[in-house]
């Protein structure tokens, strides 16, 4: 393994630990070597309901949905995604800016859908 | 209290004691020459010359709904229709921003839940009622029931002299316009001069309030963008279920309070968004309606649009929510 290589490896793994209290099998690295986030949508809540990202670091976000579609919405860091019904969207994003985002799914799906949300912190 | 003016106000007061809310277009600070060219200009434009009347705004009864927070059912709305119907001067129609119904999975409840609002809204002592959905009414099925029973989810209509453009931010789903209605609106207003009073009226608000509580439109600024070429736009807005006021550049945004229940100032509020409890001894309180109406004369002095907010308690009013001016920029 090079050197780079393991630098990335190890960022990554850096990363997954603080995710990793919340999500069980978050500790992958795709292919282009991006850490990645499994997120599950599921009526009314996303799981986990909050992940700790470093700024300037990119990341994978795995989003699947386990019921209806849900949508996955935050303007400042540009997130604006479809989860379609059973499926998993994957979104990669490099936060700019530090602090505590709310993010919501803005695809209505049914009574409690205006209090889906979770929080994305940026340190 | 934000830019008040006293006699139009009270003018309006005057007659609307124990109505609930009021809303009030006058074409203000022209004098009778001006207003006169500017009429005729409008009535060129738009087939009609600005003339008298008033409507009123209605929001977010869901029916369907049953608490928590609040017992009420279609009890506000009943009495909203109620309402109106008392008014001393019939009003020409009314405006529906979003939310007839409550949003439920079963096809056959929301069938009864829409025919049990067109049931109740047939009751209002008005020759026209105009709606736009809300994301309970067609957020699940893209708009597909609430089209067979209401029709088209964005059009446009002239009135007296007036134009209203009935904007679609919930049919895909989310919170968004969607760029075929925007080509659409940009189209439907060209043949309008800069100075056409308009009042666009809308489920969310086409500004980011509150986002995390999908208190936005995620497409809202390209409206604006569309707007903004005009000086004499409203827009009217429900979904957030009490009454706020914003302006952007020109446009005056107003929110409706609902006929169910209320929600908080978001302002200062961090978390979720939770409803304001239910009163037992207030049951109306934070709900309520909203009329509008333009006299359509050339009063010197007088002002513009003035925009009165009262609860939906009966000979109780609570406050005024400001003023805007329907005609800015008098065409000469
Ligand atoms: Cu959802």
């Amino acid at each position: 393994m090079s050197r780079t290589k393991s630098f990335i490896v190890a960022t990554a793994t850096t990363l997954c630990l603080s995710v990793s209290l919340l999500v069980s099998g978050t500790r992958r690295v795709h292919a282009e070597n991006v850490p990645v986030i499994d997120i599950t949508a599921k009526r009314f809540a996303f799981s986990p309901d909050k992940i700790t990202l470093k700024k300037g670091q990119t990341v994978k976000l795995r989003l699947h949905s386990e019921d209806v579609t849900h949508g996955f919405f935050l303007r400042p860091l540009k997130l604006d995604e479809e989860i379609p019904a059973g499926q998993t969207t994957e979104v990669t994003v490099t936060p700019e800016t530090a602090g505590t985002f709310t993010t919501i799914c803005d695809h209505f799906c049914g009574a409690n859908h205006g209090n889906m949300n979770m929080t994305i912190v940026v340190e | 209290m934000k830019q008040t003016d006293r006699r139009s106000f009270l003018k309006i007061a005057a007659s609307s004691v124990g109505i609930g809310l009021l809303y009030s277009a006058y074409p203000a600070a022209l004098s009778a020459g001006e207003a006169g060219g500017l009429f005729s200009a409008l009535g060129r434009a738009n087939g009609e010359k600005p003339s008298p009347f008033s409507f009123v705004q209605l929001s977010d009864a869901h029916v369907g709904f049953n608490g928590p927070p609040d017992p009420l059912g279609t009890k506000a709305f009943e009495r909203a229709v109620d309402m109106i119907n008392a008014l001393p001067q019939r009003p020409d129609l009314v405006l529906f921003t979003g939310d007839l119904t409550h949003d439920t999975e079963d096809r056959d409840v929301h069938v009864q839940r829409m025919k049990q609002f067109q049931e109740i809204s047939k009751r209002i002592n008005v020759p026209l009622i105009k709606c736009v959905p809300g994301e309970h009414d067609a957020g699940l099925d893209s708009g597909g029931l609430y089209r067979e029973f209401f029709g088209e989810t964005h059009y446009s209509f002239d009135h007296r002299g007036v134009h209203f453009v009935a904007l679609d931010n919930v049919t895909r789903a989310k919170p968004e316009v969607g760029s075929e209605q925007l080509a659409w609106l940009k189209k439907d207003l060209a043949r309008f001069p800069k100075t056409a009073p308009i009042v666009v009226f809308t489920h969310r608000p086409l500004f980011d309030l509150r986002p995390d509580w999908e208190w936005f439109t995620s497409d809202g600024d390209d409206v604006m963008n569309v707007l903004s070429a005009y000086d004499n736009v409203t827009v009217l807005y429900g979904h957030i279920h009490r009454d706020d006021e914003h302006q952007i550049g020109a446009v005056h945004h107003y929110a409706s309070r609902s006929l169910i229940f209320a929600f908080p100032d978001p302002t200062g509020v961090a978390g979720p968004r939770k409803t304001v409890p239910f009163d037992k001894e207030h049951p109306f309180k934070n709900l309520g309606i909203r009329t509008v109406s333009f006299n359509g004369k050339s009063e010197p002095g007088a002002t513009s649009l003035s925009i009165e907010d009262v609860e939906l308690t009966a000979r109780e009013f609570q406050g005024i929510n400001g003023v805007h001016q329907l005609f800015r920029n008098p065409l000469v």
